[in-house]
């Protein structure tokens, strides 16, 4: 399979060593802890703090709380009004914080503060009907809703009807390493140690909230132990973590635990969704309906997006796409991993399953009778599009054409077995970058950008695209990344880290070889570039999409519900691969995690308390070793000149997009059973065997 | 973390001598540390008994085994005498955690584990095991995975053991030393039901040591099966320590113990009483899970764990027949 190499990742001895230091690792002399104290109510008001206790603990600094804490200049992100009021909007919110000579003693007196409350009854149940939903820009056909035709009508008229709600839950990402910061002042100049997903966005953020000129702000982060999202935005750590460095004077730590992640650094909103698809008898789509209702917090909206994917999915002349949202009591929802699309396309694949069922088509020939030949709202023509050939290549793989369709019908001993197939999609996005390029006399080359490495292995993405465009050998380019002092560039997210920041280098490499005569001198010669006019400028004529397609077997054992997979395949067509090892170890982890939302993962929010009670790794369940089997990723070569200098597509998400749904529609296959909510646990299995 | 002394022990006889009510004596800490942190445990002393002389398996000349309360776990399921006589004990500790917990685990410590519970674990939110008299919020709330069986109106956990499960079945006792000298408490008498006390797991008093767990010998096929929520390092739903006797298509002798469904192992003794003698078909396995499930009383969302109950001990025990 064509890529730009296949490297593997140029940290990778640090990393395996140790050597490799992350956010709160970084020694510094005089560094004191800080510890939060978290809201046991779930609404209400704060009466009465008692910290003396608190602060009779020898070692104790200070202890902060909304009444001693400085004041912040207000973001739009009301998570980061860390300690500016006494109002408590979730359980679990930070209240308070201690600031101790050690982590064991901040986290002791942290335990002896007492906060009162007047507690309101709170409200943190999610229902497709609460009184309290609503949908911004009802009336425009902005990205909230989206409608062509007249779907009701045509739904009602159509001889074939799918209408189905499927349900997932409350997902909470687990990156290895927590959200976690060291921070340190200079008079009023402020540096961060910080576990991010952008440190440029990071600096203006901090800039923001204290005032501070942007160039007085350092954001040093060279490795990133996972982020999927949940650090894509400054989280309050960061915030918390300056305030409290600023008021002991002391460079200050603060690395949440696993438990307090579940309520401060964000989750994927539960979703219950209905999707309604009107076919003629031959199978070709005459209208698809899909609602989303989810939920956000009451201090900060983000919205999940769950039917976005359905927008450029299949052909039909009366569509309709909406969601809405309910703020409800609880803790903030925000991005992750494939944010919308991976639930969105687990509801639209399923419902296309049971339309394939319904129909007694082939599921891969359903979806190749319904493919567009442009966007299917607009028909814009696609800059690619090969969802046709994926299925097409994963059926040939799988060996797809031997499957009997009928469900429930073959056993194992004690195991039904099916087989699934689902369509997977992901928008080809990228954000403006600064970039710097260097050829030194030694003949090497130094690239600068404020991108960021997740574990993903951007900083050797970055290289093989900067050593192709200087015709070198990847040995010979240093790519420096990770901290907010270089070029400013956007964040890891959306997938489109990789196509930004490889746009920027792309340039800046290009603005360098135009400089070079032949002859470096001592001092080498250095270009820059700045792709803001590029990517702005770059018009919307086509439709820029990656597509792919999973497979999956499962086995389901009638006596216990257990479901294991023993094979997955994904095929994927997402532009051009940039490093073919990493790429393959993207789509696999993505691939993973649908398998984890299929089958196990899982946040229960507790309602009479109102937080997430499975706050750990025992309790909410990612997929062990175990739970993994026979997994393979391909990809197409797939030559698109319209997205990027590269031809790339971007790949991080996409690997979990329709994952859960070609497992779940295999379960179907195997036991005639449809499950509409997620996971496929036991305790939902079993009884319905 | 409250400051806490750290102290090791080289005889039990120091050990119990260090230990008072704000004692805790520290095996592999692999729960016990945990809860530290967690603030659910808060014990100004800890007694480190894993350099007592308590690290052995022997095997008795009656064919028992003396398995010392310090061994690792991972010790235990390599050692070729239990591997050889008790299979189903060493499925068990191989189904528990994962392969670094157990290098670290105690077999004492296992014994002595606490419950999974949420509530329990969060000392936010009441307890009656964690503070009595607080109140029990996993009754109406989040339970899906706690007992059916033998369960209060102040509590409703289930004990975490996989180990303690084979144990039961196999008629395990618990050799212990306490202040009154040493004591042999069967398996059966070892664990508690909570009734209105279920801040006491076991029968043991307080100060007293776990020596020891002596196996005595089994002559029938056995095996242990878990069911969970991933394929390794979960808890049980359900999990089955059984063993059987069968000759001519009839069950002369088997064992039973279920875990997951109750607050202890939940030895099967009216399922075995009315498999004893009788054929063993599906539907006589099935009989005698009836009879033993008759008692269980599931929570709003639990009785998804009757049928799983009812469907492993069926199968455990057939697939335990072809083979004889």
């Amino acid at each position: 399979m064509n890529a730009i190499g296949s490297r593997s990742r140029v940290e990778g001895r640090e990393k395996v060593t140790g050597e490799a230091r992350y956010a709160v690792e970084h020694p510094v002399p005089g560094a004191a802890y800080a510890w939060v104290v978290q809201s046991t109510v779930a609404k209400g008001e704060i009466t009465a703090f008692d910290t003396a206790d608190a602060e009779a603990l020898p070692g104790v600094l200070t202890v902060l709380t909304p009444d001693n804490a400085p004041e912040l200049a207000p973001v739009s992100d009301g998570e980061l009004a860390v300690l500016q009021g006494r109002k408590v909007s979730y359980r679990g919110q930070i209240v308070a914080a201690v600031v101790a000579e050690t982590l064991e003693t901040a986290r002791e007196a942290a335990r002896l503060v007492r906060v009162t409350y007047a507690a309101r009854r709170h409200d943190v149940r999610l229902t497709p009907d609460h009184p309290g939903r609503y949908t911004p820009d009802e009336a425009e056909d902005g990205p909230w809703q989206a409608r062509q035709g007249d779907p009701e009508d045509a739904f009602r008229a159509a001889p074939v009807r799918i209408d189905c709600t499927f349900t997932t839950p409350a997902e909470h990402n687990n990156p290895m390493e927590p959200h976690a910061t060291l921070a340190a002042w200079d008079g009023d100049a402020l540096t961060v140690h910080d576990s991010n997903q952008g440190p440029s966005t990071v600096r203006s953020t901090l800039a923001k909230v204290f005032e501070l000129d942007p160039a007085r702000v350092r954001v040093i982060s060279p490795h990133i132990g996972g982020g999927f999202g949940s650090k894509g935005t400054p989280r309050p750590n960061v915030v918390l973590a300056a305030m409290a460095a600023r008021a002991v004077g002391r460079p200050v730590k603060l690395a949440f635990t696993r438990r307090q992640m579940y309520a401060l650094t964000g989750y994927r909103s539960p979703t219950v969704q209905r999707v309604r698809l009107g076919a003629a008898e031959d199978g070709r789509l005459t209208t698809i309906i899909h609602e989303s209702f989810e939920q956000s917090s009451t201090v900060r909206e983000f919205a999940e997006e769950s039917t976005t994917p359905t927008r450029v999915m299949y052909r039909a002349p009366n569509r309709r796409t909406a969601y809405h949202l309910t703020r409800l009591d609880v803790p903030s929802t925000s991005w992750m991993r494939a944010p919308g699309d991976a639930p969105g396309m687990f509801a639209l694949e399923s419902a296309m399953d049971e339309l394939a069922v319904v129909l007694g088509l082939d599921p891969i020939e359903l979806r190749v009778r319904n493919e567009p030949d442009g966007h299917p709202e607009d028909g814009r023509p696609f800059s690619s599009r090969n969802l046709v050939a994926c299925l097409r290549e994963g059926a040939a793989r799988f060996g797809w054409s031997d499957r009997d369709p009928t469900p429930g019908v073959r056993r194992v001993g004690r195991r039904l077995v099916g087989t699934g197939v689902a369509a997977a999609t992901y928008p080809v996005l990228r954000s403006p970058a600064q970039a710097t390029a260097r050829a030194n006399a030694d003949g090497s080359y130094t690239v600068r950008i404020a991108a960021i490495d997740l574990g993903t292995g951007a900083r050797t993405a970055l290289g093989l695209i900067a050593a192709e465009t200087l015709k070198a050998d990847p040995a010979q380019v240093t790519v420096e990344i990770g901290d907010s002092d270089l070029p400013r560039a956007g964040l890891a997210g959306g997938s489109a880290g990789t196509a930004g920041w490889g746009t920027a280098v792309v340039r800046a490499c290009e603005a360098l070889l135009s400089k070079l005569n032949g002859h470096v001198p001592p001092e080498g010669v250095e270009a820059a570039a700045d792709t803001t006019e590029e990517v702005k400028g770059q018009g919307d004529e086509y439709a820029r999409h990656s597509f792919g397609a999973h497979f999956a077997e499962v086995e389901v054992d009638v006596d216990t519900g257990e479901i294991r997979v023993p094979r997955m395949l994904g095929v994927f067509a997402t532009g051009r691969i940039v490093n073919a090892k990493a790429a393959r170890s993207q789509f696999l982890g993505g691939m993973i995690m649908g398998l984890g939302m299929a089958l196990m993962e899982e946040s229960v929010l507790d309602e009479a308390f109102g937080d997430h009670l499975t706050a750990d790794l025992a309790q909410y369940h990612i997929p062990a070793n175990a739970d993994v089997r026979d997994l393979d990723a391909v990809w197409l070569d797939e030559h698109d000149p319209h997205v990027n200098p590269m031809g790339t597509k971007g790949i991080g998400e996409i690997g979990i997009v329709g994952a859960a749904a070609a497992i779940t529609n295999a379960v179907h296959h195997a036991t005639g059973v449809r499950f509409r909510t997620l996971p496929l646990t036991p305790p939902r299995v079993l009884p319905e065997l | 973390m409250r400051p806490f002394a750290y102290e090791r022990a080289a005889t039990a006889e120091e050990a119990l001598a260090r230990c008072d009510e704000e004692t805790r004596y520290l095996g592999g800490g692999t729960n016990l540390v945990d809860l530290m942190r967690l603030g659910v445990e808060r014990p100004a002393r800890l007694v480190d008994v894993t350099r007592l002389p308590h690290d052995r398996i022997e095997e008795r000349s009656s064919g028992a085994l003396r398995i010392g309360a310090a061994v690792r776990n991972s010790d235990l399921t390599a050692h070729p005498a239990v591997r050889r006589h008790h299979p189903m004990l060493v499925q068990a500790v191989l189904s528990g955690a994962s392969g670094q917990i157990r290098n670290q685990a105690t077999v004492g410590g296992n014994l002595l584990q606490r419950t999974r519970c949420s509530y329990f674990q969060d000392i936010t939110k009441p307890c009656n095991k964690r503070e009595p008299g607080t109140g029990c919020p996993a009754i109406d709330g989040e339970h899906h995975n706690l007992a059916i069986l033998g369960h209060s109106e102040s509590c409703v956990a289930t004990h975490p053991s996989d180990m303690a499960v084979a144990l039961a079945a196999l008629d395990a006792t618990v050799l212990t030393r306490g202040r009154g000298g040493e004591r042999a408490i069967p398996l059966a008498d070892f664990y508690r039901l909570p009734g209105s006390h279920p801040e006491r797991d076991t029968t043991l008093e307080p100060g007293e040591l776990v020596t020891a767990v002596e196996v005595p010998p089994l002559a029938m096929p056995s095996r242990y099966r878990k069911v969970r929520e991933r394929a390794s390092f979960a808890f049980a739903l359900v999990s089955i320590a059984a063993a059987a006797d069968v000759r001519d298509g009839v069950v002369r002798d088997c064992r039973i113990a279920l875990g997951g469904v109750a607050h202890r192992p939940w030895r099967a003794r009216r399922a075995e009483d009315h498999l004893r003698g009788r054929p063993l078909t599906r539907e006589n396995l099935a009989g005698a899970a009836d009879q033993e499930l008759a008692a269980a009383h599931p929570l709003r969302d639990n009785a998804y764990k009757l049928r799983l109950a009812r469907n492993l001990i069926v199968r455990t025990l057939l697939e335990l027949g072809e083979r004889a």
